[in-house]
């Protein structure tokens, strides 16, 4: 019943959205440009783990800021003509593809933002880059699910960031925990695979809340 | 509800508990000593509150099925309790780590708080409070109760990477991690003595059915309260 064709155009007009509206998009890209560049005239050649500390602070409120846009704007009216035209399941679906990737695109904007001010600590580059991507989907993830519930309650942001920092901490502990392999630490044989696919997992798993929890959410 | 026999059965057993806990012999290894009387009351706390809340799960899957609204009551209840277990197994072990964990170089305790599992604890305990806060948040009952439904699902999901996988992954001083060695034989001890089962498990059998009991009651009040609304 999840037809892929919906899928791709409720994802073509949230990217098309995005085109014709820049504010949100140049908003976010000037919140890195900020954040790096305070960081940048406070301290200008951080070590590895604070630099590592600084990097995952900076992505956290980056996914915060860019997935919430994502509910806020649809209006009453219009998810009630999305309702008739769409099943939940391919509404979350394609508002989970859209998030994911504008957070990638942020991660990797970020990430370039900060090794150009900050200088890049990381031994294995490639390494780190996998590591921000794929802390970055897994960040899209948990906050679409928490942006459509905090689209429920009234009081958008706020309830958003309280439910979102404590579901939010486990994956950020594992991130800056393999993150570390990137700055030359030495894993024990199979821990860093056994928490990357750990990762892998709970992504797999707020996905498949997504699609059971979400027609809950949807209908009024 | 109108059964005593169990309420009577989790008296007695934690009359039990607390006589036998601490007047029984206990095995006493380097460092642990007494303090493994603990045993009874901590684990058995970590114990009632994941009950409580895999119930306070059932309620919540069983409202967004039926749309019943006692089974909200019911599973925000169990939520309840389940929190306040959880803030009193944090409190019992923090104590014992204060005394067990903290070596004699001087460390603060905060240094040992930090800590993958207590990390865990403390972020279950967290996510729970935030259910609260986002039930808090609704002024239409029947919209607060689906959407809290909902993020319950999801707050039991993420906390079992939280308490038990994470941990376990990163390595930690608590007993049940690998790479516990470090430095801390006594912690080692995977197969609990016979001599503690005789009590810890009646400690857990009674620990949860208090927390039973203290959320039936609080149920009660609660449906007596919204009589009107049912």
């Amino acid at each position: 019943m999840v037809s892929a064709k919906k899928i791709l155009t409720l994802f073509k007009k949230d990217l098309l959205l995005e085109v014709r509206q820049q504010y949100t998009f140049y908003g976010i890209v000037l919140y890195i440009a900020c954040t790096v560049y305070i960081l940048f005239l406070a301290i200008s050649e951080p070590d590895a783990s604070v630099w590592n500390a600084l990097f995952w602070v900076n992505m956290l409120f980056i996914s915060i800021n860019a997935v919430a846009k994502s509910f806020l704007q649809e209006s009453r009216g219009r998810m009630l003509y999305y309702y008739t035209i769409a099943s939940p399941q391919e509404f979350i679906l394609a508002k989970l593809f859209y998030n994911v990737l504008l957070m990638l695109v942020m991660s990797l904007l970020s990430l370039i933002t900060f090794s150009f001010f900050l200088g890049s600590p990381f031994v294995n580059a490639p390494q780190y880059i996998g590591i921000t991507l794929l802390g970055g989907i897994s960040m899209s993830l948990v906050f679409t699910l928490l942006a459509a519930i905090a689209s429920r309650a009234n009081q958008n942001a706020a309830i958003m960031v309280i439910m979102g920092f404590p579901v939010i901490i486990p994956q950020l502990l594992l991130l800056i925990r393999i993150s570390k392999a990137a700055f030359g630490e030495v894993f024990k044989d199979g821990a860093f695979l056994q928490m990357t696919f750990l990762l892998g997992g709970l992504d797999i798993l707020v996905l498949a809340l997504c699609m059971i929890l979400f027609p809950f959410l949807w209908k009024d | 509800m109108h059964k005593s026999w169990w309420k009577i059965a989790a008296v007695i057993l934690l009359v039990y508990t607390i006589v036998g806990g601490f007047l029984m012999d206990v095995p006493r290894l380097f460092i642990l000593n007494e303090s493994i009387r603990n045993l009874y009351f901590h684990v058995s706390m970590w114990f009632t509150m994941m009950i409580l809340f895999a119930v306070s799960l059932v309620y919540s899957i069983k409202y967004l099925r039926s749309q019943n609204h006692k089974h909200d009551i019911y599973a925000s209840a169990y939520a309840g309790t389940g929190t306040f277990m959880g803030l009193l197994g944090y409190a019992t072990g923090a104590i014992w780590a204060s005394y067990t964990w903290v070596t004699d170089q001087g460390q603060s305790l905060s240094t040992i708080l930090k800590e993958p599992k207590l990390l865990g604890a403390g972020i279950a305990i967290l996510i729970y409070c935030a259910y609260f806060v986002l039930r808090g948040s609704f002024n239409d009952i029947d919209k607060r109760a689906r959407v809290t439904a909902v993020y319950n699902v999801f707050a039991f999901a993420m906390l079992f990477p939280t308490i038990w996988i994470i941990p376990r992954l990163v390595g930690s001083l608590h007993p049940g991690a690998p790479g516990s060695e470090s430095g801390n034989p006594a912690l080692n001890f995977n197969d609990i003595d016979s001599r503690l089962r005789m009590v810890f498990y009646p400690a857990v059998l009674g620990w949860t059915l208090l927390g039973v009991w203290i959320t039936t009651l609080k149920i009660r009040t609660k449906l007596l309260a919204e009589k009107s609304l049912l």
